[in-house]
């Protein structure tokens, strides 16, 4: 335990006008705080620079798992646990579902939401890959108003983002449109269980006849942000799946990230892995 | 002797307080006025310190501060050599070297200060690998970075290689592995020139905590006392850092007339104490066309770290096990101890040996490829027999038969029917599978004339209430020592397990039964404890008190007569060698061990194609022990030994930066879930050793020698590629594999 | 000196008691258990989140109590290793750890113990996957887990020979 304890605030308001209005008071001064998994870590090993926090666990509006025929909305709060139990997203977004299940262990998924590991903006992160196949939208709320923004687009750099500090993230939604899509996860961490990934990958494609219709392809670990392969992707639509075009699909992948070196993997397996997942990923398109 | 307790799985005896959260471990004990404290460490590999400062903005009159110049007696942690200090004074050698200790009553405001504290220093150059060490890019220890050197010779290798038709040489290589213990190493002290030091902690072995602060503080050794309090897991990485911390504690403790705490988080544990020793193998190998061994020539490094601590016994028994379970008339084993400036690394189950072995099995394996024989096949023309002479020159003089343990092992893993089905398999396959195995041996107890140096002593006292208490000095780790010790009196008294009771290891009460380490506590002290049983039953049937065939009951009244009439009833027991066994320091050659166990170990992976990962998917563990003392506790040392080491050859890697470990946080340092561990399937033959209690041999360290050679031979059986090295991770199998081919096909 | 907060006062349930004590907002669950409520038999093993020595239950769900801040902990019903038994009578779990050998060291043994009886909550007869994944969270390095999955098997086993009709 290396933070000196006394010295942290956490505030939890029991309502988001109360949060809203904090925020707006004291711009700066308070940052958020949701299940805690990454913040309490930072704080245990002494990094944790910011004093000031501000809990969104009372925060009704933050919860739930809202349905309409058109799409799912998830509150910020919404636990890993609480995705897993949902039978709308194991039905039809399987690589949430999929992210989630392989997030940490069983008690983090307990406490870990995905506002958080949003905000939280880890290039490692499991969930976002998932969200960016998916479309998803994120809302942003503070005392000024409520504005909906693409997810894709949302991280601008390593831990930069287009939250303004006045702002909660209050709902990620996700369009209901994959249902005929072929859908492909998977997380290479250091173990089978509570690993931080070395690369992940989500992919979604709907083919048609054998043709690449439209394709989404993200990945985790792999450059400062999560990132969607958007030209990859574009190389991909309207082709058939063929070696020819797997060939040429993992090198373009290899233009579009950024891997690097740290404690846990090198650059060079990254990149090999990446373009790896993403043959076997076209390769079950073709069957 | 009746088998009532010995051979059956009784209920560990401290079981209870573990599965309720009573038991009380060292972190779980307070005392009144008690202070924390913390230490800070250099954060530079090698230099000169030029100054102390102490920051701004904490309250410093508040704290007991202590440095190298507050020690009463000798600077140093006194083990084997005099080179580690306590608290650097003057010259830094390691990135983690304790310099300044600071006690408070806030922990959080403890930490505060901690991080004002800062070392001035002048810094010198460092080396950190073992090639910079033997070339001296710089010299840091002694003339030559040497803190060991050994040449273990048998027949006549330069000689021999005329005989060869074959030779093969290799280099392998293992890296450094973090014991990770669940619990955090820590200690408490109350220390005063008048009452002397009293010491309670997480550790291993109470007498040589006891040793160390008694050089520490001058004081004569009845004023230091030790006690163990529960320990959550050692695996040898509490047998000679808590001397440290200890001291540590104690120092503030003296300095502050208060008690002192000292607890490692995660971080500090990982980095500042003691790790597995890297080590490098070279082998060179001569063997006859029809597969005999004829020369086997091996250079065996490994990497001490800064101070020479537990280095030289470490190397001693990695280069007695260096040449594996054959027959080879001519050896030679140069082997070498060298200084870097990474903290020092001490004993980790195995002891010098995983590492060895590692390199042989690795090696044999490619010896069979060479003579075109399977790794069955040659290892069964060379396995030692009863009759034939180890490395050391010792005459093997029980029924070893190692072809016996490779059937049972092959029998239970299907190995020649997985090899066949994978060979047709795995072409075009996603997944490769393959099989391994290993064949080896480890000697218990401590080697050559180290048990007869130890001279350990048990004693064993009947209480008033009818129970009989054993006072040892061999600690419960988790290993069992508390369930054997019952088991073994139990049975030579012929009462009940309940009856008897494990005295807590201090050193103010029992004798001093050596350390907790090499595989001995079982083997050697489970003995003296049988003998030391048998004495106080004859003590009994001596005084007329008891006849023979006595009941329970009968014993119990029979204790507390004797107790009233004639006051306390004890017995001792003190070791002698088993007759017949001889060693030479001198040329390091003969009887290294009273007994070995032997085994043949098994491992079944799987290799990824898209993600290179290389799992276990099955493991079949066989070995010959003896005699197994406890079904359950017996099985579970070799499942969680194998555990560790499918640790050591697949996830374990520890990052050096400038002799810092950079990944000191469980999140970076990988050990295996239980989602990761196969299956472990574990086989015991017996075949009794006449001077281990029933006939036990020892077993702890044995399920760390054959796991990783196994697991990486059936890594190249699964895809061809050969690596030399633990762990052989992800990104190390990649790398083999894009070297020889590019794909795997 | 750094600047202080000051403590906040937290209403809990603890092993089916009332507790009340007082806390820096940003404290850990795990330290007010073992410093103000002295209740040791939850254990730290890595202040990450990562080892699963710190496991306890919150309003019925296991989480690792090295990463709860004290101030969530108001209102919330908490169960420790201690709350585990019911007076001297062990839980299955507890029993079939005694008899399978699943403790060897004990350190990981009240969070691995907490662990069990959230899976077996969630699945009465999980699968070895289902056990696998359940204890996932939970580092031992004594036992390599095989005598904890027996021990898993063992409290369903005599849980089911618990149950009325069986």
């Amino acid at each position: 335990m290396r933070a000196y304890i006394p010295s942290y605030d956490l505030r939890i308001p029991g309502s988001l006008t109360e949060a809203l209005a904090l925020l707006s008071r004291e711009p700066g001064v308070w940052q958020p705080f949701a299940g805690g998994t990454d913040l309490m870590v930072l704080l245990e090993a002494g990094k944790l620079s910011h004093k000031r926090f501000l809990s969104v666990a009372k925060l009704d509006d933050l919860r739930g798992i809202e349905l309409t025929t058109a799409d799912v909305t998830l509150g910020a709060m919404t636990t890993y646990s609480e995705i897993l139990k949902n039978r709308v997203l194991q039905k039809e977004f399987p690589l949430l579902c999929a992210a989630a299940r392989e997030t940490g262990s069983i008690a983090t998924q307990n406490r870990g939401t995905l506002g958080g590991n949003i905000v939280n903006a880890s290039p490692a992160a499991d969930s976002p890959p998932a969200l960016l196949v998916y479309d998803a939208e994120i809302e942003l709320v503070s005392a000024r108003g409520v504005r909906w923004l693409p997810y894709h687009g949302f991280h601008t750099g390593y831990k930069k983002m287009q939250r303004a500090s006045d702002e909660l993230l209050r709902a990620v939604r996700l369009p209901r449109r994959v249902k005929k899509w072929r859908q492909y996860y998977r997380k290479v961490g250091t173990r089978k269980a509570q690993a931080i990934s070395k690369v992940s990958f989500a992919g979604a494609a709907l083919v048609e006849s054998g043709t690449i219709r439209d394709m989404r392809i993200a990945l985790g670990s792999v450059a400062p942000i999560v990132l969607r392969a958007v030209k990859t992707e574009d190389a991909l639509c309207g082709s058939g799946v063929t070696p020819e075009v797997i060939a040429s699909a993992k090198e373009s992948l290899a233009q579009e990230i950024a891997p690097i070196d740290d404690i846990r993997s090198t650059s060079r397996y990254r990149l090999r892995v990446a373009q790896n997942l993403l043959e076997e990923f076209l390769s079950q398109l073709a069957k | 002797m009746d088998e009532q307790f010995i051979g059956h799985a009784v209920i560990r005896k401290e079981g209870l307080g573990k599965v309720t959260g009573r038991a009380r471990y060292v972190d779980d004990l307070a005392f009144p006025e008690m202070l924390h404290g913390v230490t800070v460490r250099s954060g530079i590999a090698r230099g000169r310190i030029c100054g102390i400062r102490f920051g701004e903005g904490i309250p410093w009159s508040e704290f007991t501060i202590v440095t190298a110049a507050d020690i009463p007696g000798k600077n140093e942690i006194a083990l084997i050599e005099h080179d580690q200090p306590c608290l650097a004074a003057e010259m830094i050698n390691h990135p983690e070297e304790a310099i300044v200790l600071l006690a408070h009553a806030d922990r959080y405001l403890l930490e505060e200060a901690r991080r004002a504290v800062q070392i001035e220093v002048e810094p010198l150059p460092s080396i950190f690998s073992i090639e910079d060490s033997i070339a001296k890019r710089a010299v840091i220890f002694g003339e030559d970075n040497v803190f060991k050197s050994y040449q273990m010779e048998k027949g006549d290798v330069d000689g021999a290689w005329a005989q060869a038709d074959f030779i093969i040489e290799g280099e392998y290589r293992t890296g450094a592995q973090e014991q990770l213990y669940i619990e955090n190493q820590g200690m408490i002290a109350k220390a005063n020139p008048a009452d002397g030091v009293t010491i309670w902690g997480s550790l291993q072995c109470p007498y040589y905590v006891h040793k160390a602060l008694v050089a520490l503080f001058n004081l004569p050794v009845e004023k230091i006392r030790v006690i163990q309090a529960e320990t959550g897991g050692g695996f040898g990485g509490k047998e000679e850092y808590p001397s440290m911390i200890a001291a540590h504690a104690a120092l503030l403790a003296w300095k502050s007339g208060k008690p002192v705490k000292i607890i490692y988080d995660r971080a500090e544990d990982m980095v500042a104490t003691t790790k597995r020793h890297p080590s490098r193998t070279r082998h060179r190998t001569g063997v006859t066309r029809d597969g005999k061994l004829v020369a086997m020539d091996i250079d065996f490094v490994i990497d001490g770290g800064a101070y020479a601590t537990l280095s030289s016994v470490v190397l001693s028994r990695g280069t007695i096990h260096a040449a594996g379970p054959y027959f080879c008339p001519n050896v030679r084993v140069c082997s070498r101890a060298v200084a870097t400036n990474a903290p020092p690394h001490g004993a980790f189950r195995g002891f010098g040996a995983p590492q060895s072995i590692f390199a042989v099995e690795r090696h044999i394996d490619q010896v069979a490829r060479a003579v075109n024989l399977t790794p069955e096949e040659f290892r069964r023309r060379n396995f030692i027999r009863k009759g034939q002479t180890t490395a050391t020159g010792q005459l093997i003089n029980e029924d070893v038969n190692f072809n016996r343990l490779v059937d049972r092992a092959f029998r239970e893993s299907e190995y020649h029917a997985k090899r066949e089905r994978f060979a047709r398999e795995n072409p075009g396959a996603a997944i490769k599978r393959g099989i391994g195995f290993a064949s080896f041996m480890h000697g218990a107890g401590f080697t050559g004339s180290g048990e007869v140096y130890l001279a350990s002593i048990v004693e064993l006292e009947a209480t008033p209430e009818g129970t009989v208490r054993v006072l040892a000095a061999s600690t419960e780790i988790g290993q069992g020592t508390n369930t054997i010790f019952s088991q073994i009196a139990a049975d030579a008294l012929g009462i009940g397990y309940d009856r008897i009771e494990i005295a807590q290891p201090d050193t103010g009460i029992v004798p001093n039964s050596g350390p907790t380490v090499a595989s001995r506590t079982s083997m050697v002290v489970g003995h003296l404890i049988e003998s030391a049983a048998i004495g106080l039953k004859r003590t009994l049937l001596d005084s007329g008190l008891l006849c023979d065939a006595c009941t329970e009951d009968e014993f119990v009244r029979a204790c507390k007569r004797y107790i009233e009439t004639r006051g306390p009833l004890r017995s001792r027991s003190q070791y002698e060698p088993p007759p017949g066994l001889h060693w030479d320091d001198a040329t390091y050659s003969g009887d290294a061990y009273g007994t070995y166990a032997w085994a043949v170990y098994v491992a079944e992976v799987a290799v990824d194609a898209v993600t290179y990962e290389a799992r276990v998917t099955d493991f079949v563990a066989v070995q010959e022990v003896g005699k197994v003392i406890h079904p359950v506790l017996a099985a579970g040392q070799i499942e969680g030994g194998v555990a560790q080491a499918i640790g050591m050859s697949l996830y374990e890697n520890v990052v050096w930066r400038e002799g810092r470990m950079a990944n000191g946080q469980m999140t970076n340092y990988i050990m295996p879930t239980a989602a990761d561990i196969p299956p472990i399937r574990v086989f015991f033959e017996e075949q009794p050793y006449p001077f281990g209690p029933h006939g036990a041999k020892g077993i702890g360290e044995l399920p760390m020698d054959g796991p990783a050679p196994a697991i990486i031979n059936a890594i190249e059986n699964a895809t061809g590629i050969c690596v030399r090295e633990i762990p052989a991770t992800p990104e190390v199998l990649m790398e083999a594999m894009t070297e020889r081919t590019g794909t795997l096909a | 000196m750094p600047e202080t907060v000051s403590r906040v006062s937290i209403a809990c349930r603890v092993n089916d008691e009332p507790r009340r004590v007082q806390a820096f907002p940003m404290a850990r669950l795990l330290d007010v258990l073992r410093e103000e409520m002295h209740l040791t038999g939850t254990k730290e093993g890595c202040g990450e989140g990562e080892c699963g020595a710190c496991a306890v239950l919150m309003n019925g769900a296991i989480v690792n109590s090295c990463l709860i801040p004290a101030i969530e902990v108001d209102g919330a019903d908490i169960r420790t290793i201690e709350g585990i038994a019911s007076g001297s009578q062990l839980h299955a779990v507890q029993e079939a750890f005694l008899e399978c050998g699943g403790a060897q060291c004990g350190i990981c043994t009240p969070g691995m113990v907490i662990a069990s009886v959230a899976l077996l909550r969630r699945h009465p007869h999980p699968s070895e996957a289902e056990i696998r994944e359940g204890l996932a969270g939970n580092l031992c390095r004594c036992t390599g887990y095989q005598k904890i999955f027996a021990a898993v098997v063992r409290a369903c086993e005599s849980a089911a020979e618990e149950r009325p009709g069986s």
